[in-house]
């Protein structure tokens, strides 16, 4: 989640400081991401430091109201008008958890699979269980918010089904077994290859 | 509280011998009033199996299957006919609308057959085409129905009256995701109101709606999720 993008979109609706921004910003995406004052004083400073936004003077109860500058306006509307790109995410530490297990000896990869599908349905059911009850119009954008999770979660969840179906015919590496070496074959199964990796 | 449905060791074998195919295997389940269980699995895995043998529409091998607290297998043919009628609504994945009567007969059906006055039915009809979003089409004979509307029409028939166990294999099959989420709404709704429900689904968006979701492979029940225990666990994961 970008708050740097985050924040900048609620300095368009005019000059806040951090407690602000903070409240503001959980409001917007109905509690689901909650941020520390830390992280919005850190994110604040990099703005500043950018360019894209500016401080403001100190209130007399001392308080720091930020307002967003013409190249953080830029940043803002770019923002909107590109895609979330899903590939810029650091990693997918899900993904690289069952590629591991996989290659892991000793590791039972469906029951990875399963446990993680199971916490899957739970968060699932979870937002649905926020979702549910009455639809207020002015539950609209946070049901939305609620709605992009609802989807990610199901998506995850066919990926996992996809991928225990192609467990299917997978044997387990066994806990004992140590990588092979020349004198030493470890398997005799030819559709691994020397890495260890299945084809 | 009682469980509306109980499964105990629920096995059902089609064939014999080197063909015998394993539809279900020892599965025990109870579900409770007020509860909705959905079951999830590949095609294949014996979700229409489970239901069938929940709504008395079949018999299992071993095992012993309970509605209400009466043992299906040991009602006369006649009390079975009954309990279907009055106790337990249905929704199949062939929806099975009968094609010469209207969306409003079809749905009124179940209760004249159980004795109440073709007045009280229609109006209990109309209701439940209300509850669907269908108010206004209850004159319409199935094939002048979109596939939506006549899963609208399955899924009002076996809502209506006082079913105290409603089954649903895939009721969202063909409709589109706001409809779909609608159709879940009602289901909810009326197990919240104290029916037991068993939804039969592919889609883990609409398993959601359910307070345990049971996942089949083979016949088998593999693993269950039930409601999250800490909510800080979600807020956590959503980051
Ligand atoms: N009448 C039948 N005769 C033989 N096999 C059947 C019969 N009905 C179902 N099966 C088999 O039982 C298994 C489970 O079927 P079903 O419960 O319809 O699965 P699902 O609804 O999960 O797709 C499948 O392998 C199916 O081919
Ligand atoms: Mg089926």
């Amino acid at each position: 989640m970008s708050i740097r993008h985050g924040l900048l979109a609620l300095l368009e609706r005019g000059p806040m400081y951090g407690y602000q921004l903070r409240a503001a910003f959980e409001e917007s995406t109905g509690g689901a991401w909650p941020l520390n004052i830390g992280q919005v004083y850190t994110t604040l400073n990099r703005l500043d430091r950018d360019g894209l936004v500016r401080a403001l003077a100190e209130s007399e109860a001392g308080q720091r109201p930020y307002e967003i500058t013409d190249g953080g306006r830029a940043e803002l509307t770019l923002w909107f008008a590109t895609p979330i790109d899903r590939a810029d995410r650091p990693r997918d530490e899900l993904a690289i958890k069952l590629a591991l297990a996989l290659t892991t000896p000793g590791v039972d990869v469906r029951a990875v699979v399963q446990t993680q599908r199971t916490a899957s349905m739970r968060m699932l059911q979870e937002y649905t269980r926020l979702k549910g009850g009455e639809q207020r119009p002015a539950d609209l954008p946070w049901r939305l918010v609620l709605d992009a999770m609802v989807f990610r979660a199901e998506a995850e969840i066919r990926w996992l089904d996809h991928c225990e179906a192609s467990l299917v015919r997978h044997t387990p590496i066994p806990s004992q077994a140590r990588p092979a070496t020349a004198d030493e074959p470890a398997s005799h199964d030819d559709s691994r290859d020397e890495s260890g990796v299945r084809r | 509280m009682n469980p509306v449905l109980e499964l105990r060791g629920v096995t059902r074998t089609h064939g014999t011998g080197e063909t015998a195919v394993h539809a279900l295997r020892d599965v025990s389940l109870a579900v409770a009033p007020g509860e909705l269980v959905a079951v999830m699995g590949p095609s294949g895995s014996g979700k229409s199996t489970l239901l069938n043998l929940a709504g008395g529409l079949d018999r299992p091998t071993a095992g012993e299957v309970c509605v209400e607290g009466a043992s299906l297998g040991g009602l006369s043919k006649r009390q079975l006919a009954r309990l279907r009628r009055r106790s337990v609504g249905y929704v199949f994945q062939a929806l099975n609308l009968l094609p010469s009567l209207t969306a409003m007969e079809n749905i009124a059906l179940p209760l004249e057959l159980d004795g109440s006055g073709p007045r009280a039915s229609r109006r209990a009809a109309a209701e439940a085409l209300d509850e669907v979003g269908l108010d206004g089409l209850g004159g319409r004979f199935p094939d002048e129905l979109s596939g939506g509307q006549q899963q609208r029409v399955a899924i009002a028939r076996a809502l209506v009256g006082e079913r105290r166990l409603v089954l649903a294999d895939e009721p969202t099959g063909a409709l589109d995701s706001q409809t779909g989420e609608a159709v879940l709404r009602l289901l909810r709704t009326r197990v919240d109101a104290g029916a037991a429900g068993v939804l039969v689904t592919h889609e883990a968006r609409h398993a959601a709606w359910a307070d345990r979701v049971l996942f089949l492979r083979d016949g088998v029940l593999v693993d269950t999720a039930g409601p999250l225990a800490r909510p800080e666990d979600l807020l956590e994961s959503a980051q």
